[in-house]
């Protein structure tokens, strides 16, 4: 029953996305009000129609409706609950509904919220908006339905992939999906603009709105991935180059250099074709993400469906899409040149370098992504391109942008004085030196890159530290919410980069094979593997081994590592047991049982310094971007909007910049 | 300041398109000259068994190989190493592994081994990947 009400509504929400186009195109194109307000309320229905849907899926998953395919596939009876509600997006059918649902309430809150966009504008950016919501509402019901019963009903279902049985992962798709979705309205946006062949300080604010939203939403849930991976694969590292990780960085670099863009649009009327590309681009790449992740071409540790005909119908649509507006841009973006001018050393300027480096960035992670695919087709050979590719290519482009970071901020608009800049910011780079030349002494010279790109961090931190204090101390104006938000964000960058730096030159990695009584020494830690027990979880049985850590300072706490065997599933997992501090990681994972001994297992031992930095910076984005939210322009409320563009109207022609 | 004459004017913003464009193009040369010397570099061919006896691919290249991990091929040393075989059901590789594979890992399983070919023919193995599939299906299903 649930499951037809569901299957109903996507149904429904199908012929309405059509309207929402038909509507709002038509009535754009002859000024009509009334067909442009039917497209809008198009919007929401369509919105409605697929929170009904989604909330349905959701519902037979916590009641565990095995008479549908998916729930029966990926779901038990005896699962926790939390992870039967995440179940619901952790496959494929799910997480495209919640996609096109995502997709949907991008759509309701333009429609909605978007009173300060000329009424023209607003209607073209949602016939877009529901061009992509028919497209991929088509995709869900006629390639992969997630309302497909199964008859007879299974007796119970198969459960969810253990490894995928973790809080941080439960909800890492939606924040996953806000982000890369969330991109779509920056692109109808940016279409609605070269279908106009102009642009207001609105739709700048707009765009950057909807950037920033996405952006910060992408950026938790990246981390939590990343952090998912950390702890739950066992390896030690928080990131693997694997392909559908890549398929998530390129939007979300992107989107940074889309969101420093459409400030310099809101503020100054600069980079206006610039930004339009930018925004399709996002978007595009959050597509070709999905069609990568979706379509199985990739051999990749996540490997998720095989099937090909939904890959050929997500490339259909990425070529359709993506290849429509650039088109559309070849043809329009000639209408939205603006004649503004501004020296390289300016925040312009500063802004231009940070989006030229940024794309490059994005470029060498999307060669080294489709390389295999491409070799593949083309030769037969296959090549996998890892780690090694992406140091020698991505880490060099985004040196240079972290040396530039801190000054884009300190230069004046249109004009700026290098040396001023750096006089200001003396202080940073004193310390900065100072960082290299102190882990220099403390931890010689090898490898070289990692004391030079931790001070790199370090400038960072303290360069944004110092334009902070600067602002408070001048007083003449009290810093608003989007300066406090850059500033988070940035510093966040620097603690990032401290963090991944540290990683990936000082960590200790130690395989030994223990018996219970056995003990090790690493990184001033010393363990000892102390007994062996069995213990009997909701659906698995584990094995935990209990370790006994002395630190160098005398304190004394236990690990627990733990193996996990689930029954339903017939795999197993290993529980690493981790010892979080801001120091640095303990991580041991345990083994096999594959020795002679009963009672001996081997054991991999991690030393992580500062490893939660790289956490702890992603929440400083992310944080950082929510401050940019709150800034008041972004607050305007919506009478305010809307009588604000009432009075723009009556002098329509002063309101876009010149 | 005093308004720009229309020359003037036109003048800048070219000069300004000329420096941004050359910026561009020195970073895209960049881009490009890295993405070849990494291609050239660093990537690891895959092969499985078969194709890793016919290639005649020499001992010290680096390699990924595929396929599936022998029933009681699986040996483990008291000092952590691994030994397997892996097969394409026409040939077989053996692999030696230091480290605790990944928790997919077993006998008669679908598995990667990245690593480098030593002088023996066996592959030393620095990273073993057993494939995470969120659709798993135990055998009686469907």
């Amino acid at each position: 029953m649930i499951a037809n009400i569901g299957l109903l509504a996507l149904a429904l929400a199908l012929p309405i996305a059509l309207l929402q186009t038909g509507a709002s195109f038509w009535g754009a194109r002859r000024h009509r009000d009334a067909l442009m307000q039917v497209g809008r309320n198009a919007a929401l229905i369509q919105a409605a129609l697929l929170t009904v849907a989604f909330a349905c899926l959701v519902t037979a998953f916590l009641r565990s409706d095995f008479s549908l395919a998916l729930v029966a596939m990926h779901s038990h009876s005896t699962k926790p609950f939390l992870y039967k509600f995440a179940a619901s997006w952790g496959n494929h059918e799910g997480s495209l509904a919640l996609w096109v649902l995502v997709l949907a309430l991008a759509g309701g809150a333009l429609a909605i919220r978007g009173e300060s966009l000329a009424p023209r504008l607003r209607a073209h950016a949602l016939g877009v908006q529901g061009m992509l919501g028919a497209l991929f509402t088509c995709f869900l019901l006629f390639a992969s339905n997630p309302f497909e019963r199964l008859t007879p009903p299974a007796p119970d279902g198969l459960g969810l992939n253990p490894v995928l049985q973790d809080p941080a992962l439960a909800i890492h798709p939606p924040f996953l999906y806000l982000g890369y979705v969330g991109l779509s309205l920056p692109f109808s946006l940016a279409v609605a603009a070269l279908l106009e062949g102009r642009i207001s300080s609105d739709w700048a604010r707009w765009l950057r709105l909807a950037t920033l939203a996405s952006w910060s939403a992408l950026t938790i849930g990246i981390a939590l991935g990343s952090w998912w991976a950390y702890r739950e694969l066992g390896w030690g590292g928080f990131w693997f180059w694997d392909p559908v990780e890549n398929a998530s960085l390129m939007p979300w670099l992107v989107a940074i250099a889309l969101l420093h863009c459409a400030a310099i649009v809101e503020k100054r009327g600069a980079l206006r074709q610039w930004s339009v590309l930018l925004a399709i681009l996002a978007f595009s790449l959050a597509m070709l993400g999905t069609f990568l992740v979706r379509s199985g071409v990739l051999v990749s540790v996540h490997s998720f469906a095989t099937d090909p005909t939904r890959g050929i119908f997500i490339l259909a649509i990425l070529a359709c899409v993506s290849g429509g507006a650039l088109l559309l841009f070849a043809a329009r973006a000639a209408r939205l040149r603006d004649d503004s001018l501004f020296a390289p050393v300016s925040r312009e300027g500063a802004v231009l370098i940070n989006n030229l480096l940024l794309c490059c960035g994005c470029a060498t992670i999307l060669v080294g992504t489709l390389y295999p695919l491409a070799l593949e087709t083309l030769s037969g050979a296959k090549v996998s391109v890892g780690a090694p590719f992406f140091n020698l290519t991505f880490a060099p482009l985004m040196l240079p942008l972290f040396l530039l970071l801190p000054l884009g901020p300190v230069l004046a608009w249109k004009r700026g004085s290098l040396l001023g800049a750096l006089q200001r910011l003396q202080f940073a780079a004193f310390v900065g030196l100072a960082a290299v030349v102190g882990i220099l002494v403390y931890r010689g010279v090898a490898p070289l890159w990692a004391p030079l790109a931790f001070g790199l961090g370090v400038w960072m931190l303290v360069g944004v530290c110092c334009e902070v204090f600067e602002r408070l101390r001048a007083r003449e104006s009290r810093p608003g919410a989007s300066f406090w938000g850059m500033s988070l964000a940035h510093a966040g960058m620097g603690v990032l980069l401290l963090g991944i730096v540290s990683h990936s030159a000082w960590s200790i990695e130690r395989i030994e094979s223990l018996r219970p009584g056995d003990s090790l020494d690493i990184a001033g830690f010393n363990i000892t593997f102390e007994n062996l027990s069995r213990a009997l979880g909701d659906n698995f049985l584990a094995e935990q081994a209990l370790l006994r850590v002395r630190s160098g300072n005398g304190d004394v706490f236990d690990l627990t590592a733990e193996r996990r065997v689930y029954p339903i599933r017939a795999t197993s997992t290993s529980e690493s047991a981790v010892n979080y501090a801001l120091a640095g990681d303990l991580y041991v994972v345990l083994g096999d049982n594959w020795t002679a001994e009963a009672e001996a297992r081997v054991f991999r031992f991690y030393w992580n310094p500062l490893v939660s930095l790289i956490w702890l910076g992603a929440a400083l984005m992310a944080i950082g971007g929510g401050c940019c939210l709150a800034d008041r322009r972004y607050r305007a409320s919506r009478r305010e909007a809307k009588r604000g563009w009432e009075i723009r109207q009556r002098n329509f022609s002063a309101d876009e910049i010149q | 300041m005093s308004p720009l004459s229309p020359e003037s004017l036109y003048g800048r913003k070219r000069k300004q398109r000329i420096f941004f464009l050359g910026c561009s193009m020195l970073l895209l040369a960049a881009s490009v000259a890295l993405i070849a010397i990494a291609l050239e570099d660093t990537i690891t061919f895959f092969y499985t068994p078969t194709e890793l006896l016919e290639n005649n691919v020499d001992a010290g290249e680096s390699v990924r190989i595929g396929g599936m991990v022998v029933e009681g091929s699986v040996d483990l040393d008291p000092d952590g190493t691994i030994f397997f075989l892996v097969t394409d059901f026409s040939n077989t590789i053996p692999v030696v592994f230091k480290g605790i594979p990944p928790d997919l890992f077993a006998e008669g399983q679908g598995v990667i081994a990245e690593g480098v070919l030593n002088v023996q023919g066996a592959v030393d193995a620095v990273r073993i990947l057993a494939k995470h599939d969120e659709n798993y299906k135990p055998p009686g299903l469907q």
